[in-house]
């Protein structure tokens, strides 16, 4: 049976961008909206969704780098939005993340060894004698070599430094690895490598992932469920399979025909999508789909639709599955 | 034929040494063709785009070649005949849209620049026409958001505006590098539909510069692959999906992840990375990441010839290989 690792309810973050003179927020950004889902243990969720629609919001939020307006994070069955700071702080560890751009996220003035050896040191998670030797199965583990321990982080290729973010997650022992666009900015040839290298590290370490990614082909290679996002939102939950062979929201569909596809010999049919996506300050009432749909009905405008199962394992948020 | 590149070199001469980007390559382009240069980055797709256009950078200079368009050298024009072409005949559009939009002037006093500086239209024309572009690449209420300043459009807004600007002066040739590599996939597919639709109704020919094959397929009829600055293969769109022939461009295929795919199995992997273009391999520029290397790959560099109607540079298909016989299988 799937363990629940994590429980996502209700979780909102929203930016004040602007205040009147009283301190009263006048612009509000809702970059997470009303947001509900789980988290199974040793699975891999993947997060889709156009730039914008707030997936590094949501995955900064359960690594605490912000903290929520609204809604509870449950993990192992401890609240963590319930914690004071001192007692969220030593859940940080168990849940680690990795950016999208190996450049600006690993410090330029430290030795990619020191980089990895600073969060065990922090953590104080083995004796100072062990640390070097960690370090360097760290190392071996992403696929870089001992004598690479004391280059710096220019020294190395873009595929290489994400190697490097991957040690460094790892060193603490973490649960959960929240996966933002982590191999969107390399080469096909070298995102081919970081891709079998995660896979290969959560089958070792029995890590669960909420993998983002805008590259719906590899969200697929690996993922075990998906949840697609639109402006702040989550419109689809499903296994990967039902996913891309069964879509129901709208935008979803839209989105996986827009995929260009390997063949020449076959013309796509493709759902071409008025417009672009509407920003998040002022999204349309109702459904916030409703600007780019083609199957809008009456009642879309005027009402939101709430996120619904509409067969086992499969959640959609539309007024066609009312 | 609209344009042939012959040997065209092009180098940046560094204090630690030279770079050579593109290194001896050809090509021709034909009237109303969509032609696709894939690679990955540093590969040298956009120093050939830019030394077409005239517009490289200190260091950077062509140190061989020619670019015959309609059979006129333009590496032998001067900056004012340059000029005349660009942009009228031959026309670029950028992955990132505000290399070319000025972000202190209205869209549409942009667009009307272009078209008055290479047609003689009045001003009213130039408006009409500006604003017919603008519908043509589908901005929505264009009279009015011709008004507009780059930044108070989004990112797909800006690549459409840029790309009516382009096409403005109904060009022969459009150069487009990675114009889609910043925009989501339903933006993507949006802006591809658009100069497709724009070939078919203007005639014009592209060269699309990009990384994504999936975009090749969708949108090329014809297929140049560069690896560290040398074409490595070409072929006919469909043919070479269907019948790679060189190794890098098999390994390109099978390591990305396909959408209808349905195993588990791992992704197929090209070992190691591209070399340092200060310390490139004596032999065949792939011979340290390749599965078939043989051992003379190393000591020399292949030739690019003709195999089943592509071109590839390969020992393995080369006719007499060392042993006498064919390896090509
Ligand atoms: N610190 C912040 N202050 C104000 N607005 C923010 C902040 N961080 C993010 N936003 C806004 O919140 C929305 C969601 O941003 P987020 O970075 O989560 O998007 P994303 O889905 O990760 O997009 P991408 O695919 O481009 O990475 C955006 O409109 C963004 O501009
Ligand atoms: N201004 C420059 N100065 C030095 N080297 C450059 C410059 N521009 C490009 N290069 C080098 O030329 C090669 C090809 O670059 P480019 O054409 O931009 O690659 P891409 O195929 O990604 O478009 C790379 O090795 C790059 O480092
Ligand atoms: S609720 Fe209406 S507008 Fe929204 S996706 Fe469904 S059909 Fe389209
Ligand atoms: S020439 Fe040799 S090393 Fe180069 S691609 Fe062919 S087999 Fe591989
Ligand atoms: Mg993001
Ligand atoms: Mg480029």
């Amino acid at each position: 049976m799937n363990e629940v690792l994590m429980e996502i309810l209700n979780l909102s973050k929203h930016f004040i961008l602007d205040t009147n003179l009283f301190g009263k927020p006048t612009i509000v950004l809702k970059a997470v909206d009303d947001v509900s889902f789980t988290i199974n243990k040793g699975e891999a969720f993947g997060l889709v969704g156009e730039s914008g629609c707030g997936k590094t919001t949501l995955g900064k939020i359960l690594v605490n780098l912000h903290s929520p307006t609204h809604g509870k994070i449950v993990f192992e069955g401890k609240e963590l939005t319930a914690l004071n700071d001192k007692q969220r702080r030593s859940y940080c560890k168990d849940i680690q993340m990795i950016f999208q751009d190996p450049y600006g996220s690993l410090n330029p003035r430290m030795t990619v060894g020191d980089i990895i050896a600073e969060p065990i040191i922090i953590n104080q998670l083995l004796p100072a004698n062990k640390v070097e030797e960690r370090v360097i199965y760290l190392l071996n583990c992403v696929g870089l070599a001992q004598h690479q321990r004391n280059r710096y982080p220019h020294e190395f290729s873009g595929g290489q430094r994400q190697r490097v973010g991957i040690a460094r997650a790892l060193a603490v022992e973490p649960k959960l690895i929240v996966c933002d666009e982590a191999v969107s900015a390399l080469d096909v040839s070298i995102q081919a490598q970081v891709l079998n290298l995660l896979v290969d590290l959560k089958k070792e370490f029995g890590l669960t992932y909420l993998f983002i990614a805008h590259g719906l082909n590899v969200v697929k290679h690996i993922s075990d469920r998906v949840g697609v996002m639109y402006l702040g939102k989550m419109v689809e939950i499903t296994s990967k399979r039902e996913l891309y062979s069964n879509p129901l929201h709208p935008y979803t569909q839209a989105l996986l025909s827009a995929i260009p596809i390997m063949n020449p010999e076959k013309k796509k049919e493709r759902i071409i999508l008025k417009g672009d996506v509407p920003s998040p300050i002022n999204p349309p009432a109702g459904c916030r789909f409703c600007s780019r749909c083609f199957k809008e009905l009456d009642q879309c405008k005027l009402k939101e639709p709430l996120l619904k199962q509409v067969s086992p394992n499969h959640w959609v948020a539309c007024h066609l599955f009312e | 034929m609209l344009m042939e590149v012959k040997a065209l070199s092009t180098e940046f001469k560094l204090k630690r040494g030279t770079v050579r980007a593109v290194d001896d390559i050809s090509f021709t382009i034909d009237e109303g063709e969509i032609l696709a240069i894939v690679g990955e980055s540093g590969s040298g797709k956009s120093v050939t785009a830019l030394s077409i256009m005239g517009l490289l950078q200190n260091p950077g200079r062509i140190a061989g070649g020619e670019i015959l368009f309609k059979s006129q050298d333009l590496n032998k024009l001067s900056q004012k005949e340059l000029q005349k072409i660009r942009g009228n005949r031959i026309s670029m559009i950028f992955q990132e849209p505000m290399t070319s939009l000025n972000p202190v002037w209205r869209i549409k006093d942009q667009i009307m620049e272009s078209i008055m500086t290479h047609m003689k239209v009045s001003q009213k024309e130039a408006l009409a026409r500006t604003i017919e572009m603008l519908d043509t690449v589908g901005i929505p209420s264009p009279a009015e958001r011709a008004n507009d300043y780059p930044h108070q459009m989004s990112g797909g807004m800006r690549q459409r505006v840029m790309t009516a600007m382009a096409l403005s002066c109904g060009p022969d040739l459009l150069i487009a590098d990675e114009p889609t590599t910043a925009l989501d996939v339903t933006i993507q597919a949006q802006i591809l539909e658009l100069l497709y639709r724009m070939r078919e109704k203007f005639g014009m020919a592209v060269l699309l510069i990009t990384h994504d094959l999936g975009v090749v397929s969708e949108a090329a009829d014809r297929v140049i692959v560069m690896y560290c600055g040398k074409i490595v293969e070409e072929a006919d769109v469909k043919s070479l999906f269907a019948r790679p022939l060189h190794p890098y461009t098999v390994g390109l295929l099978q390591s990305i992840p396909q959408i209808d795919d349905e195993s588990d199995e791992p992704l197929y992997m090209i070992k190691g990375m591209v070399p340092n273009p200060l310390r490139m391999p004596r032999g065949c520029p792939f011979s340290d990441r390749c599965d078939r290397c043989l051992e003379r790959c190393s000591q020399e560099m292949p030739k690019l010839q003709d195999v089943d109607g592509h071109k590839v540079r390969c020992f393995l298909y080369d006719v007499v290989s060392e042993g006498g016989h064919a390896q090509n299988e």
